[in-house]
């Protein structure tokens, strides 16, 4: 298994600021907008994504965990089952900007779960895609993110992890990782 | 571990404990569900349920059928007393006729004990025991110690007395197997005539005093006395039943302590339990109800995943 560094502490923390200040463009002073996390791995980008504006702006945006499983398209179509993770949702998503944060978008297949999951929660004004690596050429569905962190190309055999401090890590990095069987 | 053990839900005494924490961890996901303004997903939507019901039951079938809809699956129901179970056809066959018709999932109660057992042998629908005869009823047992986990935190160590007709209950013989599983300590009450002769094999103690069964518990789940399946007299009246047996507001007030109070449902009030007891804040029996369909959704979903 090769293990390549494509982004290191230093350059995700410049990354989250730009992309922070990238919403305050398009979303002010985030009045009428929530963050939705999709869970598992989009919660720790949420959190961080929530505790940057909260520096920026001195607010705490509204910011949500969406669980995507009963939703998916692949239900039994897998050689193991996934088990699902809480949702928590203590806002009304109604007529909101609605910011949907994951880490990686790799086919989109979560991404269209999540809009699935979403509207469970009402009707919002419009929905926003944000994602710290869109890997390019992979996507199974007509799907694309508003922000991106870095465009990564990437084989199918590749997979790309991003690590936060303090989550099994030492430091925030993303890596792009190859077995070494393909 | 993110998947059951077993094929079929035939009851809780093929079940690991670590299956009942799996389905409790996805109920809570389900109870989530059911809480928003759109309380349904679409994970069962290739699937087709039959609930297939050999012997009345309203609350039990109702829950099941709102379980299978919020999960979108297709549903079919099918009760004996307008099948051709009455012009002679056997139980096989009956189930048969169902599956060839495509269905992937059996909801299945029976008034003979093993039945769902029989069945789960010959064909190969994941089947779920909705109640056999006076033998199991797991996911009623299972909303019982969901509900307890629920009120209390935790079902381990906890003290349950299991109080009124044993002898023709299915809730109480799963419920001692699903609360002996989870760590709890159970008892169970009622007239010596109505308790099962050799019921202390199973681990429970054995008391026929309901107010030293109140005071030594935390939880009391009160059974319903099963009328219909008393062609014996079992007891001399319902009224001296109630005398002795029947917990009201005055009781419960009377112990001076905090009690959970259970009841499956139907309450016969008046008989078994009081109103003024049954409306009570001590009460859980609505509670029960509703996690009752949380329960059944994340057995059929984790079922569906072992298809």
């Amino acid at each position: 298994m090769q293990k390549r560094l494509i982004v290191n502490q230093q350059l995700l923390e410049i990354m989250v600021m730009r992309l922070c200040h990238q919403l305050i463009e398009s979303h002010g002073d985030f009045s009428d907008s929530v963050i939705l996390g999709l869970q598992p791995r989009g919660k720790y980008v949420a959190q961080r994504i929530q505790s940057t504006l909260a520096a920026i702006l001195g607010k705490q945006v509204p910011t949500g965990l969406l669980d995507t499983t009963f939703h998916r398209d692949d239900f039994r179509r897998r050689d193991t089952p996934i088990a699902a993770n809480a949702t928590k949702i203590d806002f009304l998503v109604e007529g909101k900007k609605v910011i949907l944060v994951d880490d990686v978008l790799y086919t989109g297949r979560s991404v269209r779960a999540a809009l699935d999951a979403m509207i469970a929660y009402g009707r919002p004004a419009n929905v926003e895609l944000l994602v710290l690596i869109d890997r390019l050429y992979t996507r199974h569905l007509p799907i694309q993110p508003t922000y991106v962190g870095r465009q990564v190309n990437s084989l199918l055999s590749q997979r790309v992890l991003v690590e936060w401090q303090g989550e099994q890590a030492a430091e925030d990095a993303i890596w792009l990782i190859t077995k070494s069987d393909e | 571990m993110q998947e059951l053990s077993v094929r079929h839900l035939l009851g809780i005494k093929d079940i690991t404990p670590q299956d009942i924490q799996l389905i409790f961890e996805t109920a809570d996901n389900f109870k989530d569900v059911l809480n928003r303004p759109i309380k349904k997903v679409p994970s069962l939507r290739d699937i087709t349920i039959a609930n297939v019901f050999f012997e009345n039951s309203t609350r039990t079938r109702l829950s099941f059928e709102l379980a299978e809809k919020r999960l979108s699956a297709d549903v079919i129901n099918f009760s004996s007393s307008s099948s051709s179970v009455k012009k002679g056809e056997t139980l096989l066959d009956t189930v048969n006729n169902i599956l060839a018709m495509k269905v992937d999932m059996i909801v299945m109660r029976h008034s003979s004990p093993g039945a769902p057992h029989f069945l789960s042998k010959h064909i190969k629908a994941n089947i779920v025991n909705a109640g056999d005869g006076t033998h199991e009823h797991p996911t009623q047992a299972l909303l019982d110690s969901f509900s307890i986990r629920e009120r209390l935190g935790e079902v381990a160590g906890k003290k349950v007395v299991i109080i009124g007709d044993i002898l023709h209950s299915r809730v109480a013989l799963s419920n001692i197997f699903a609360l002996q599983k989870q760590g709890a300590e159970v008892m169970v009450c009622g007239p010596s005539t109505l308790l099962p002769k050799h019921i202390t094999q199973l681990g429970v103690k054995v008391e026929t005093n309901v107010r030293r069964a109140l005071e030594w518990c935390d939880v009391a789940n009160v059974l319903r006395i099963q009328l219909e399946r008393q062609q014996m007299k079992f007891f001399p009246s319902l009224r001296e039943y109630t005398l002795y047996y029947g917990i009201d507001k005055k009781l419960l007030d009377s112990l001076n302590k905090e009690i959970v109070l259970m009841h499956p449902g139907p309450i016969n009030r008046g008989v078994e339990l009081s109103s003024d007891a049954a409306d009570s804040n001590h009460s859980i029996i609505l509670n029960q109800v509703e996690n009752g369909v949380a329960i059944r959704m994340a057995v059929l979903y984790l079922l569906a995943q072992n298809g």
